[in-house]
C-alpha cells in the first residue's frame, strides 16, 4: 500500500509530507490497523521485524501478519477503549524467518476530533538486547540453582569458581534451610569432578553401625546378613565428590575413620584388611558449632581442622533480607510454572508479609509458604487469604507494641516497655510478673500494686506460672 | 496418500504453530479426496505437544503459519514435509496441498478492504 493511499483512507491532506513517510523513519516497528483490526500500514521497521511487506499485509487481520503471543492471550487492541487509550505489555512474535522475538507492544486508540475512534496504532519494540542484558544480570545473581543479590551471598558466589577448582575439603555451616546442599552441588557442578558422581550422606540418618557400612562398604559375610559385598558411599563417589551432611552428628568412632581417610585416601570396607584408595573430594555440611562441641569433647578438633581447609558461611535469610523479594519472585515464578497456577503476582499486602517474616526456616520455609500459597490461590492475585495462617498470626504479634506503665507505684518510669514477641500470652505474663517482681525488690504486695492487680491475684497467677 | 496436519485457530491456519488449540488431521488419497479427518482439542497449547503428536500420527505434511526454526528443523529431520507462514482456511490450504500446489508463504484469505 502506497503512501498516499493510507493518507486517503484517513482522510488526511498531506500533499506536503505523505504519513506513511514520516512512520517509516521511526526506528520502531509500526502498524496502523482499521477498526475490525486488519492491517491498513505497516512501516519499514515493522517489514524488517516480521517479514511481511506492507502490500501483502493490507487488509489482512493483524494477528496473521504480526503473529504476537498475545494475539491468543488477550489481545491488548481489545482493551482499549475511550478511557482507556494506550496498553503497554511484553509479548513475542514469530517472524517469516522462524525466529521468535521479544517485543514490547504499544497499543493505542485512535481517535479523529471529534474523539470518534477510526482505528488503532501498535509499535513493536525489538527487546532482544534488553533481555540479553538482563540474562548478564542473571547471571551475576545466580548460581547453579542458588540465587541472591546480598552482598554476603555475593561474595560466595564470587569465591565460589576458584574454590571448585581446588581439591580441598569444604566445610559448609548455616542455619537449617539456608542452602547448605545445594552450594555443595554448586562447588562439584563448577569443579574439576562435574562429570564424576555427586553422592551425599546423612550421618545423623543413620544408626552407627549401619552408617559405617553405608560410607565405608563392607564385605560379604563381615556380620550378619551382609550376604554380598557393598561398595560404600565414598567408592562410589570415586572421581567425584562426596557431601557428608549434618556432619555434627558423625558418632566419634567413624569421625576417626573420616580423619583416617582424609590423611591417606583409603577406605577400609567393614570385615576386610585390604584398603582400597579413593578419589574423592569431601565436602561437609552442618547446622551445629563444631567449635563448640570440639570444645565439649563430642567432636574430634584435628577432624575439626582436616575439614575445616575451607570454610564456608550461609547467613540465615534474615541476616539478607535484600534477598527476600528476589527469592520470593524466583521461587512463585517456579510454582506457578510447576503447578499450572493462574495466580499472577503477590497483593500489596500478602507480599509486605512475606517480605517482613523473619523465616526461621531459611530459603526452604520462604519456598514452602510460596508452593502453598499458589497452590491454595484460585484466581489472578495471591491475597493474605491465600499465606499460611501462622504466617498471618506471627505478622499481627510483631507489629503490636505494648507498654506497660506503673501507675500505682511511686516511680513514673514504667514497669517494662518491650516488643511482644513472646509465642503466646503465657510467657508475656511470666515476664510481666517478673519485671514487676524486680522492680518490688521481691515484695509480692508493692509487685501487685505495680501491676494493678490484687495480692490474691498476683499470688494465683504466680502458682499457675511456677514461679516461685 | 499423504496425511496432512493443520493446526488450527477457529476454521483457519493458526497463525502459530506453537499457541494453537486445536489440531485438524486428514488423509487425503492420490485422487485428491479427503479419506478421513478428524480434529484433536489440544490438552494445552505447545510445539512440542505438536510435534509428538505428528509423529505419533506418521503424519507427512504439516501446515502451519508461523513456526520456530528449531521446529521446522526437526520435522524436516525426520522426513516431514513444513508448508509454514500460510495465511487462510485449513481446508482451501488442504486443497492445494493434496493438488501440491500449496507454497509457504500463501496467502489464502480475501482482504477486508479496511473500514
Amino acid at each position: 500500500m502506497s503512501g498516499s493511499s493510507l493518507d486517503q483512507h484517513f482522510g488526511i491532506d498531506s500533499s506536503l509530507l505523505p504519513i506513511s513517510r514520516v512512520l517509516d523513519e521511526i526506528p520502531l516497528g509500526v502498524a496502523v490497523l482499521d477498526h475490525s483490526r486488519n492491517i491498513v500500514f505497516i512501516n519499514r521497521a515493522l517489514v524488517s521485524l516480521t517479514g511481511f511487506d506492507c502490500s501483502e499485509s493490507y487488509g489482512i487481520p493483524c494477528s496473521y501478519i504480526l503473529r504476537c503471543n498475545h494475539c491468543f492471550h488477550g489481545c491488548p487492541v481489545k482493551q482499549l477503549s475511550r478511557e482507556n487509550r494506550s496498553v503497554t505489555s511484553e509479548s513475542n512474535i514469530i517472524n517469516r524467518s522462524r525466529t521468535k522475538i521479544p517485543v514490547r507492544v504499544t497499543s493505542s486508540l485512535l481517535v479523529d476530533e471529534d474523539e470518534n475512534s477510526f482505528g488503532f496504532i501498535e509499535t513493536f519494540e525489538d527487546i532482544r538486547v534488553l533481555e540479553s542484558e538482563c540474562a548478564k544480570v542473571d547471571r551475576v545473581l545466580k548460581l547453579d540453582d542458588m540465587i541472591g543479590r546480598s552482598p554476603q551471598i555475593q561474595r560466595i558466589f564470587q569465591m565460589l569458581p576458584v574454590i571448585a577448582q581446588t581439591d580441598s575439603s569444604v566445610l559448609i555451616t548455616g542455619q537449617t534451610g539456608t542452602g547448605k546442599d545445594m552450594l555443595a552441588e554448586a562447588i562439584h557442578k563448577a569443579s574439576v569432578r562435574a562429570k564424576g558422581p555427586f553422592v551425599k550422606v546423612n550421618c545423623g540418618a543413620l544408626p552407627e553401625t549401619l552408617l559405617e557400612s553405608e560410607l565405608f562398604g563392607h564385605q560379604k559375610g563381615a556380620f550378619t546378613g551382609a550376604y554380598e559385598n557393598r561398595l560404600g558411599r565414598f567408592r562410589l563417589a570415586h572421581n567425584g565428590t562426596l557431601l557428608l551432611t549434618e556432619i555434627g552428628d558423625l558418632p566419634l568412632a567413624l569421625q576417626v575413620k573420616l580423619l583416617s581417610f582424609l590423611d591417606d585416601k583409603v577406605v577400609y570396607p567393614l570385615g576386610s584388611s585390604k584398603g582400597v584408595h579413593v578419589d574423592v573430594r569431601i565436602i561437609a555440611a552442618t547446622n551445629r558449632n563444631l567449635e563448640e562441641m570440639a570444645q565439649e569433647g563430642r567432636f574430634r578438633r584435628d577432624l575439626l581442622f582436616r575439614l575445616n581447609v575451607i570454610r564456608l558461611e550461609l547467613p540465615p535469610l534474615s541476616d539478607r533480607k535484600e534477598d527476600i523479594s528476589t527469592l520470593l519472585d524466583h521461587f512463585f515464578r517456579m510454582m506457578s510454572l510447576r503447578f499450572k497456577s493462574r495466580a499472577k503476582s503477590f497483593s500489596p499486602e500478602a507480599r509486605d508479609i512475606l517480605l517482613t517474616f523473619r523465616y526461621p526456616g531459611n530459603v526452604r520455609e520462604l519456598r514452602n509458604i510460596v508452593e502453598y500459597s499458589v497452590n491454595v490461590c484460585e484466581g489472578d492475585t495471591i491475597e493474605v487469604g491465600h499465606l499460611p495462617a501462622y504466617l498471618i498470626e506471627s505478622a499481627d504479634t510483631e507489629e503490636i507494641d505494648v507498654e506497660f506503665d506503673d501507675e500505682t507505684g511511686d516511680d513514673s518510669e514504667p514497669v517494662a516497655v518491650f516488643k511482644l514477641d513472646y509465642p503466646n500470652w503465657r510467657a508475656a505474663e511470666k515476664k510481666m510478673i517478673f519485671e514487676a517482681m524486680i522492680k518490688a525488690k521481691g515484695s509480692r504486695t508493692r509487685a501487685a500494686a505495680i501491676l494493678g492487680w490484687g495480692r490474691s491475684t498476683l499470688w494465683r497467677k504466680m502458682k499457675r506460672l511456677g514461679i516461685e | 496418500m499423504i496425511k496432512i496436519l493443520v493446526p488450527l485457530l477457529g476454521d483457519d491456519v493458526a497463525p502459530r504453530f506453537d499457541l494453537a488449540p486445536e489440531a485438524y488431521i486428514a488423509l487425503v488419497d492420490n485422487n485428491h479426496n479427503i479419506v478421513e479427518e478428524r480434529t484433536i482439542v489440544l490438552s494445552e497449547a505447545s510445539a512440542e505437544t505438536l510435534c509428538r503428536m505428528i509423529l505419533d500420527e506418521r503424519i507427512t505434511m504439516v501446515i502451519c503459519g508461523g513456526i520456530e526454526d528449531e521446529y521446522y528443523q526437526y520435522l524436516m529431520w525426520k522426513k516431514v514435509a513444513v508448508v509454514d507462514s500460510v495465511i487462510g482456511s485449513s481446508s482451501k490450504a488442504i486443497a492445494l496441498a493434496s493438488r501440491g500446489a500449496l507454497e509457504s508463504g500463501a496467502i489464502l484469505m480475501e482482504r477486508s478492504s479496511p473500514k
